[in-house]
């Protein structure tokens, strides 16, 4: 295939972007002044969000949808489910660095924004990888940055215990996931996802259980991202353990990326009409997911009601939130998958924005009183009305309460859900966020009734953080009401790729 | 009508919520300030709120109007679609299409149900606010959240697509809860708080996965065998032009119901249509925010924890709220599942009505026994929607607007009380005529309405109830084995009225203990007469309960006009 580097550069120009920026950062963290240093956050916040508007330029050409029209040798797939990830992970990233930029120890350092653009490089790369090579080079040069980040705070011994048992387990993880890889690759002869499909479609000679377990390895890998149920163990440390702005970056960018690397590696290698040895291969991985989905949900939710430390609550939120998500995923099966592709899609880009929320509001009062207790939560309303209103407004976002966008978010899962038939996992799923919504206004309700002991210290919020936490609110409000439109049918274009 | 263009009720749901946001930016000390906005947005929206009703008294009433129009169709004769004579009652409308892609409008309107309920909803509001002036804590955050709360049982009424009608309906619990669980009483707050929370939303969002389902119906419904009628009711006007075979149009839902889009058998029973299967998630769903038992369990205990004016939204307005909801996206939408299991749920609404009034005669504090009050008087709600008829169905929707206000005067009563007396156990209460003058009289006033006293508003509604109640023996058959269940509906009329008699009994009991009999001077020395703000709430609220009951038709004939729609849809004259 001949290589037209104009027609083909714009799928990775925010790839090359951000590379770009890295090097950038590098240098100016090396031989810049002290006060090109104190801009760092800012540089590297407004380059992410400028590389953002990026994707939104160049739009794909429908005709590159296809998977015949793989682009850089078949490595990468030019669609707008890539875009609309793209545009998410980036963003994320910005305000990651905004929101660390007063943390002690953490935004201090310029080595940290090196490491944040490096690891949305490597979710940019997921969100569009077509070939298992890329997919795996993709997938850790996120979850390096990203074991990294977790144990920044070298002189603590929890960053450190953190970081350790996210690598123990990450690196256990992906050495399982490259096995079903390998394993893929000995069945059809290609690495290339839609060449595995095509191989696979053309009847294959091996046993039907081991092209099962190949994909329940895989399965395997993604439910560590995403911190799904039985693969969570790692969740409530590293939350715990990792400087609140990191932990809010691992929150969001790995579950994002991954999503979305799930999504486009079950519809592309395990189609709907694909059937080995007399068994439906999509009845297999759904009914599989369903299940990983209903344990996560359960589990994160009833745990999270047990918990003391609002990191380690929100860290088994997470994992509840994935539960959700595999809904849509789950979803998937059917002719028509659109809705379940815009449901995922805008349940992520919501899910990114309020759970920064959340965690930047968390940053300011963690830095303030050094303290991680719900209890000590008491009075937040008292101390700082604007920290305590913008933490409820992500709370309930996550717990799904009108307006603030969960509850679109939400909603389109369910619809998805019973679109595809799945009435009972859609009850589930319903009674799962009561359960959520339970803790969520308990935490609200600290902040706003119970009296604390230093009720009368107030909690300052410095200006440019102000903004940004005001304006990832405002975001999240919008996406809740005027802006559900736009971005909703955005994410269904999404499908048109698949 | 025509859908374009402003419509007040927008004004009614963004002035509060405007208010709210602002009230929450002010700076905390300035307590005149809060108050302020706090009661012109109030008194605005109530103002608004009159003048859609009465907008709509005429629009009913006028030469030509609904009623002529009704009266006209039923001397035509023939086949009454339920779905055109709804779309014909709305009034007010606005339309701006939200998710063009899944049908989702912020579709706004009222009909005759809903614009009594518009209207009490202003009095609740502005009584509210008043109630609240002298609130010591926090007074700034309590007048937020009320707004805000105020906004969103406004949005439930006014809902004309099933979505927003949800949205509204999450919107108004968040406000709610942290109204309770800051404001309420310290002893219960939390826990009532919490658990009237999780009721209403597991109720909810159970109906939310039907309404999905009825979403993915009528769309399938409209895309195939009803394509026909799809296109012939938006050629006629009945669905706006823009239209998608899936929406969330409650016109459109009601379009589908009516051409039997929801009539397929489900889950592979003979007999189990989505509809009847459906029926009880919707219906129930809401009813549990209307306290029908056996999920009344929240009510009490979360009236008696809230402050006063949040006791009296929710009594007063939130309960019609789930009644409304139940009633709209219930039995408007699922007409076939409601004569399935509304003979049934009949019997529940009587455990309610003499259940209800039985615990309200065991308590000794003052605010459980309007606790309980309500859950007994709401039960005729949902009977009265049980009945199916016009005659009881009307007594309903009139006795949703009278026990509201009455319920809102009674709380009102309650926490002047106990904010002079300090205790609300009613045997140590005593003689507080003498010095509460207007008080003792307002409680009077409820006690007599709510006992049916004829010239005063209950009397109009709930009679009305009972002879609908009467006369469905003869229109509804419910079979159980060899009984002929639905012959002993004339028992049902016999218990509840007896459960008015009950009813009575606890109205004299508080009355006399508390408002008559010796008055302890030592221990309530400093209880006072009421201030100018509490006049203005008993006023507001008792007035109305006077003027329906001497003066029905100020209502009544527009609320009948609303529920003929439904009448037509049950398929009964």
């Amino acid at each position: 295939m001949e290589l037209d580097l104009w027609a083909q550069l714009p799928s990775v120009l925010p790839e090359v972007g951000v590379t770009a920026l890295a090097i950038l950062v590098l240098f100016v963290d090396l031989y810049g002044s002290a006060g090109a240093r104190r801009s760092l956050p800012s540089i590297a916040a407004f380059g992410m969000a400028l590389l953002a508007l990026v994707p939104l330029v160049w739009q794909p050409d429908p005709a590159l949808y296809t998977s015949d029209a793989q682009l850089w040798g078949g490595m990468v797939q030019y669609d707008p489910l890539s875009q609309i990830f793209k545009v998410m992970l980036l963003l994320a990233g910005a305000v990651t660095c905004l929101m660390a930029a007063g943390d002690k120890g953490v935004g201090d350092k310029g080595e940290f924004y090196l490491i944040v653009i490096i690891a949305t490089l490597g979710g940019l790369l997921m969100s569009s990888a077509s070939d298992l090579i890329l997919v795996f080079v993709a997938l850790e040069t996120l979850s390096i940055p990203l074991y990294m980040l977790a144990s920044f705070r070298r002189g603590d011994l929890r960053s450190a215990e953190g970081g350790m048992k996210y690598f123990l387990y990450g690196a256990f993880a992906s050495a399982i996931m490259l096995f079903g890889f390998s394993l893929l690759y000995g069945f059809t002869g290609s690495t290339n996802l839609a060449g595995i499909a095509a191989a696979l479609g053309g009847g294959v000679n091996d046993s039907i259980i081991a092209i099962m377990a190949a994909l329940v390895m895989v399965i395997v890998g993604f439910g560590f991202k995403i911190s799904a149920v039985p693969f969570h163990f790692w969740t409530p440390d590293v939350y715990e353990g990792a400087p609140t702005p990191v932990t809010a970056f691992v929150s969001v960018s790995s579950k994002a990326a991954s999503f979305v690397l799930l999504v486009r590696f079950l519809t592309a290698v395990f189609p709907v009409d694909l059937v080995i040895g007399g068994v439906i291969m999509q009845d297999f991985w759904v009914n599989l997911l369903i299940v990983v989905s209903i344990i996560s949900m359960t589990l994160g939710n009833v745990v999270a009601l047990r918990q003391s430390n609002i990191k380690r609550l929100l860290a088994y939120s997470s994992i509840a939130q994935a539960g959700y998500t595999l809904i849509g995923v789950v979803a998937l099966q059917g002719a028509d998958d659109s809705l379940a592709v815009a449901s995922v899609s805008f349940y992520m880009f919501m899910y990114i924005f309020t759970n920064l929320l959340v965690f930047g509001g968390l940053i300011l009062f963690i830095a303030a009183t050094d303290s991680e207790e719900i209890s000590d939560l008491a009075g937040l309303n008292r101390r700082s009305p604007w920290l305590a209103l913008f933490i409820t407004i992500g709370l309930l976002s996550l717990g799904g309460i009108p307006p603030a966008a969960g509850f679109f978010g939400k909603f389109f899962l369910f619809q998805a859900a019973v679109h595809a038939n799945l009435i009972g996992l859609a009850l589930i799923a319903v009674t799962n966020a009561i359960i959520a919504l339970y803790y969520y206004l308990v935490v609200i309700k600290v902040m706003y009734v119970d009296v604390g002991a230093d009720d009368d210290v107030p909690i300052g919020i410095p200006r440019a953080y102000g903004w940004s936490l005001g304006i990832t609110a405002v975001v999240v409000l919008l996406l809740g009401t005027i802006a559900v439109t736009p971005i909703y049918n955005w994410a269904g274009l999404g499908a048109a790729g698949l | 009508m025509e859908a374009t263009g402003f419509s007040i009720l927008t004004a009614i749901i963004f002035i509060p919520i405007i208010a709210g946001v602002v009230i929450l930016f002010l700076d905390r000390k300035n307590r005149d300030l809060v108050r302020g906005i706090g009661v012109t947005a109030a008194a605005a929206v109530l103002a608004l709120s009159l003048a859609v009703y009465f907008g709509y008294d005429n629009f009913v009433k006028a030469e030509g109007g609904l009623i002529d129009r009704q009266q006209a169709l039923l001397e035509a004769g023939g086949e009454l679609s339920g779905a055109q004579m709804f779309a014909d009652a709305l009034a007010f409308e606005q339309r701006i299409v939200w998710v063009q892609s899944l049908g989702i409008a912020y579709h706004v309107g009222v009909d005759g149900v809903s614009a009594p309920m518009v209207l009490l909803t202003g009095m609740v509001a502005v009584a509210g606010v008043l109630i609240s002036w002298n609130i010591q804590d926090r007074l700034r955050e309590f007048m937020a959240f009320f707004m805000f709360l105020v906004a969103g049982v406004y949005g439930v009424f006014i809902a004309v697509d099933l979505f927003l009608l949800f949205f509204f309906y999450e919107l108004a619990i968040f406000p709610m809860y942290l109204l309770i669980a800051g404001w309420g009483w310290v002893k219960l707050r939390e826990y009532a708080a919490m658990k009237l929370t999780l009721y209403i939303l597991v109720g909810s969002v159970f109906a939310l996965v039907g309404a999905v389902a009825m979403y993915f119906a009528a769309g399938a419904f409209f895309t195939g065998a009803g394509a026909e009628v799809f296109q012939a009711a938006v050629a006629n006007g009945i669905l706006p032009p823009d239209s998608g075979a899936y929406s969330w149009s409650i016109l459109q839902f009601t379009l589908a119901a009516e051409h039997g889009a929801f009539a397929f058998d489900i889950l592979g029973i003979e007999g189990l249509s989505f509809a009847r299967f459906w029926f009880p998630f919707m219906f129930m769903g809401f009813g549990v925010l209307a306290g029908i038992f056996p999920f009344h369990n929240w009510s009490p205990d979360g009236h008696v924890a809230a402050p006063t004016a949040v006791s009296m939204i929710h009594a007063g307005v939130l309960m019609k709220v789930g009644a409304f909801a139940a009633l709209r996206a219930g039995m408007q939408l699922l007409p076939d599942g409601a004569e399935t299991h509304l003979p049934w749920m009949v019997f529940l609404t009587l455990i309610n009505v003499v259940y209800g009034a039985l615990i309200a005669f065991r308590q000794r504090d003052f605010k459980y026994v309007i606790g309980f009050s309500s859950v007994s008087h709401m039960g005729l709600v949902s009977m009265g929607w049980a009945t199916m008829n016009l005659t009881g169905m009307t007594g309903a929707g009139l006795q949703m607007f009278s026990h509201g206000a009455m319920t809102a005067l009674f709380f009102g009563v309650v926490g002047m009380v106990y904010d002079r007396a300090h205790t609300r156990d009613i045997p140590s209460l005593g003689g507080f005529m003498k010095v509460m003058p207007w008080v003792g009289v307002a409680f009077v006033i409820g006690g007599l309405t709510s006992m049916g006293m004829p010239g005063l508003s209950g009397f109009i509604a709930e009679f009305p109830i009972f002879q609908g109640m009467w006369a469905a023996s003869e229109q509804i058959t419910l079979q159980f084995g060899a009984f002929q269940l639905s012959n002993y509906y004339s028992v049902i009329v016999i218990l509840s009225a007896l459960g008015i008699v009950i009813t009575a009994a606890y109205v004299l009991r508080v009355a006399g203990q508390v408002f008559f009999g010796e008055f302890d001077a030592e221990r309530f020395h400093d209880v006072g007469n009421i201030q100018m703000t509490d006049r203005i709430v008993l006023i507001l609220l008792g007035a109305p309960l006077i003027i329906i009951g001497i003066y029905p038709p100020i209502m009544a004939p527009m609320i009948e006009s609303g529920i003929r729609p439904l009448i037509a849809l049950l398929g009964g004259g």
